[in-house]
């Protein structure tokens, strides 16, 4: 039964990247951006067509599209993404590297929203319309119309520039390279952006886990737990957490790509070097084999936070845990 | 034990457009019961019978208004009052299985509801081992989780669960719906039962075959008020009964002649007059003009102009 | 129960709420129209200046009054979001109803092309997508627009799919009504507001994503004075302590946002009171 759920699910990844990759090659071709011009930069003047062509046969620019497209898919199908024109090295390692880099950030911002946006939403869902929970709800509403980068604006602001407890920018302190950098020191430095993150991804979760809250202590078990003589605090806490946690749980993972997309925007304004940034460099710099992996990669990422939200429910709820078959 | 006057449920509702509306469900309802009865609340579906039971016990959702006279063992009923007595002195059985949580295993919610009905931690697990052999339920039910009980069992989970502890009056949701008649003659069987050991029931249902098995007084429940009340016994034959509506009920029983129910037009107003005017045989102008009153009839009581 | 004599009636106040949105919107645009370009013109005697009487959110290193430009921002923004979520909205009632309706094929294949839509992070797609217009203005409209709606597709196909399997529809079509009286008097009247509702929830989205695209340096020139690329610009100014510069238009960006999210809320709750709980 487990085999095939993961075989479908396998199979449907594989339909997925099949169709992203095919799409987001076919919108980079038709950009009027000329890669090299992109490249080259401010030193468009001083390079003669002769080395632009150059630069272009090395990247197989002087092939038309469609065989392009068979080179470059065909070199994914074996795990080659081909080389980024801005960092020199094959986009694999350097999407690796970055990503290990977002990976603390994300993980970071991604474990404390979820507990705090599910704690808020108990609470407020438990005291439905009360001052406490107009007070949780315009938080939530408010943090769900801020953008990212806004917020991190202001941290740095108030926390970097003003008090001076954490540094300006970067993962690690200048001067020092990853490895270099002690554990303490990446902290201190993953601390701002982290919270940035945090503080908007918050939202969803304490709505959500409000509204399934309030749903809960509406369904018939939790007014049969009040004809037992159950408190709502009881049928929150002791009766409903469980349905609760469940759809909260699985919404954290289905909302890898938002995290994705705020770390990108976090990341540019603390200047720390992760993936996102990786991103915003590769489509500004026009490295198109470098934002194709990308792109790949984050809808893979996005794939697996849908795919651990679908498993959790199938290991949890023992209506699906016991009933074979019911997989979808 | 228990003694209601003039209860009324109204419902505020918004619909399209934001527009207030109110609702009243039950009005001028009166019923009492004593310890050892079985008193049978009957009614259409969808006449707001499990209302009554949840008004009863202070859980109807928050738009609704409860106004009227609900004594308890001789003492008002207040909310602060309720919420110490809720589960400990009334406990409910209700409606739908669905009011077991399908996440949590059986054995742990009747553990939890038998905690809150006062007993002690280390009594725990005897008081719900015995409530489970009472109603014939094997141990290994108690780590199922609900989906995988069969109706009939469910249904006698959920009135293990109400009954784990020692509530004096027992208020049944509705306890047949859904149940085969055998297993539905057994959870009646089950509520004569605790009857029997001087509990007070309050049976709430549609069928009245049914009801008429096990209980010893009906109140007939119709257009959110108190139609009659009527000894049992007093269903044994149409010239008993004293109010047109149970009458055409009568009719209606698979017994007798199968005649169709007499239905009531839906008053949402408080507007004067009888609910059964536009259909009762036996109106006059009276019923058009004011609004009948509960009087005593004989052992029972009757609202109509002509009883 | 006592109730509060002021208090207004739910319908009133949601009424009011509605209303005051829309006042808010036509400020904005009013005022930018008002402005003209004073927002453009630098005054190298008015640099620097915190926010004060004259001058009330600051003026910026140009000596351009941070007001004016946030206004005319904010209408930049508006204008965005406006084409972009018509268009996601238009798109989604298309595809939704050739979904539910034109048979199980079409709605395979819209249903994967939801899925697909939905399989990157936005923000990945956003930049894509404005890569591949080459940047501009229109490289943002048409990144917020191809981005957004699979959510609201999903949406509409759920309701149209569960109408048509609603037994008045079907005793109607039974009852010989042709396909167009149907769609007319049955399914145009909840597919509407749920359109409607839709649409106004876009709204957001659609503006917070289109201020982080340029914020991200994608899309407009860096003198259009749009919110991101106001926010962007003050960055290189947060250390040297000018928070004017980047407090006073976010502050507007969310409001404006925030505007929208209420009067989505109000109005879905006017047309559809079930999601209104009390």
């Amino acid at each position: 039964m487990i085999t095939q759920f993961l075989l479908v699910k396998i199979f449907r990844l594989i339909l997925l990247i099949a169709a992203v990759a095919t799409l987001s090659f076919l919108l980079v071709s038709s950009s009027p951006v000329n890669p090299v011009d992109a490249y080259v930069g401010t030193a468009m003047l001083r390079i003669s067509q002769d080395q632009r062509e150059i630069i272009a046969k090395r990247w197989g620019l002087d092939k038309p599209p469609v065989e392009r497209f068979g080179r470059w898919a065909g070199q994914m199908a074996t795990g080659n993404l081909g080389v980024s024109t801005i960092f020199n090295e094959p986009v694999l390692s350097v999407i690796g590297k970055r990503f290990v880099t977002s990976f603390w950030l994300m993980a970071l911002a991604w474990s404390l929203s979820g507990a705090l946006g599910f704690g808020l939403g108990l609470i407020a869902g438990a005291r439905e319309d009360t001052l406490l929970d107009r007070g949780i709800r315009l938080y939530a509403y408010t943090m769900a119309s801020t953008p990212t980068f806004w917020v991190g604006m202001i941290l740095l602001m108030v926390f970097s520039v003003s008090l001076g407890w954490t540094p300006v920018c970067c993962a690690w302190p200048p001067g020092l390279s990853a490895e270099q950098a002690t554990l303490w020191q990446r902290l201190h430095h993953l601390l701002l952006p982290a919270v940035t993150l945090s503080l908007i991804g918050i939202a969803q979760i304490t709505l959500h886990t409000r509204e399934k809250t309030i749903e809960a202590l509406r369904s018939d078990y939790a007014v049969f737990a009040r004809a037992q003589g159950e408190s709502i605090i009881g049928i929150v806490f002791v009766r409903a957490l469980r349905n609760v946690a469940l759809p909260a749980v699985t919404l954290q993972f289905a909302s890898l790509g938002e995290l994705f997309g705020g770390a990108v925007l976090a990341e540019q304004v603390f200047a720390y070097p992760g993936l996102g940034r990786t991103t915003v460099e590769a489509g500004i710099r026009g490295d198109i084999p470098l934002l194709l992996g990308i792109v790949l990669f984050s809808t893979i990422f996005v794939f697996t936070g849908n795919f651990m939200a679908d498993l959790i429910y199938h290991l949890v709820d023992p209506r699906l845990r016991k009933t074979a078959g019911a997989i979808s | 034990m228990l003694d209601i006057q003039n209860l009324s449920i109204r419902f505020t509702r918004y619909t399209f457009g934001l527009k207030k509306k109110e609702v009243c469900v039950v009005r001028d309802f009166d019923l009492s019961i004593a310890p050892g009865q079985v008193m049978a609340v009957i009614g259409q579906s969808g006449a707001g019978k499990s209302l009554l039971a949840h008004a009863l016990l202070g859980i109807l959702p928050r738009n609704a208004k409860v106004e009227g006279r609900i004594l308890f063992k001789g003492k008002p009923l207040t909310p602060e009052r309720l919420s110490a007595l809720r589960g400990r002195e009334i406990a409910l059985i209700p409606q739908s299985i669905t009011a077991l949580n399908p996440l949590l295993r059986v054995g742990v919610q009747v553990a939890r509801a038998a905690r809150l009905s006062g007993i002690s931690k280390k009594d725990v697990p005897t008081t719900v081992r015995r409530a489970f052999s009472r109603y014939l339920l094997r141990k290994e039910v108690a780590h199922c989780f609900p989906f995988q009980l069969s109706g009939g069992m469910a249904r006698r989970v959920l009135t293990a669960t109400a009954t784990v502890g020692m509530a004096d009056l027992i208020l049944a949701d509705e306890p047949t719906s859904g149940l085969d008649p055998i297993t539905a003659r057994e959870a009646l069987t089950h509520l004569r039962e605790l009857a029997d050991t001087g509990k007070a029931v309050l049976l709430i249902t549609h069928d009245i075959a049914a009801a008429l098995q096990v209980a010893d007084m009906v109140t007939v429940f119709c257009a959110g008020t108190t139609v009659e009340v009527a000894r049992a016994d007093d269903f044994k034959g149409l010239d008993q009964l004293r109010h047109p509506y149970t009458r055409a009920l009568w009719d209606a029983l698979p017994a007798n002649s199968f005649i169709g129910t007499m239905k009531p037009i839906e008053r949402t107003s408080d507007a004067a007059g009888c609910p059964f005017q536009p259909c009762c045989n036996d109106q006059n102008t009276v019923c058009g003009q004011s609004t009948p009153e509960l009087k005593d009839s004989g052992e029972g009581r009757v609202r109509c102009h002509h009883a | 129960m006592m109730t509060n004599p002021l208090a207004l009636d739910r319908r009133t106040r949601t009424m009011m709420v509605i209303f005051g949105c829309l006042v808010l919107f036509s400020a904005i645009f009013i005022a930018a129209w008002l402005y003209g370009e004073q927002g453009q013109v630098t005054n190298l005697a008015l640099r620097k200046l915190p926010p004060g009487w004259n001058q009330p959110f600051g003026t910026d290193w140009l000596g351009r009054d941070m007001f004016a430009r946030t206004i005319k921002g904010l209408r930049i923004s508006l204008e965005i979001g406006l084409a972009a979520a018509s268009c996601s909205a238009i798109i989604a009632l298309l595809l939704g109803l050739a979904a539910a309706t034109m048979g199980r094929i079409i709605d395979v294949a819209v249903t994967w092309l939801c899925d697909v839509g939905m399989a990157t992070p936005h923000l990945v797609l956003l930049i894509l997508i404005s890569f591949a217009c080459g940047g501009g203005a229109k490289g943002v409209i048409i990144a917020v627009a191809a981005s957004h709606w699979p959510a609201l597709t999903r949406v509409i196909r759920a309701e149209v799919m569960q109408l048509r399997t609603s037994d008045y529809i079907k005793l109607s079509s039974r009852l010989g009504k042709s396909p167009a009286w149907i769609a007319r008097h049955h399914l145009l009247p909840h597919v509407v507001p749920q359109f409607l509702v839709g649409l106004l929830l876009l709204f957001p989205h659609a503006i917070l994503h289109a201020a982080g695209l340029t914020f991200l340096g994608f899309g407009m020139s860096p003198h259009t004075p749009e919110i991101g690329i106001l926010l962007a610009e003050s960055m290189r100014y947060l250390t040297t302590g000018m928070w004017w510069l980047a407090v006073a238009p976010g502050l507007a960006l969310i409001l404006s946002a925030m505007t929208f999210d209420v009067l989505g809320n109000n109005v879905r709750a006017l047309l559809d009171p079930k999601t209104l709980r009390e």
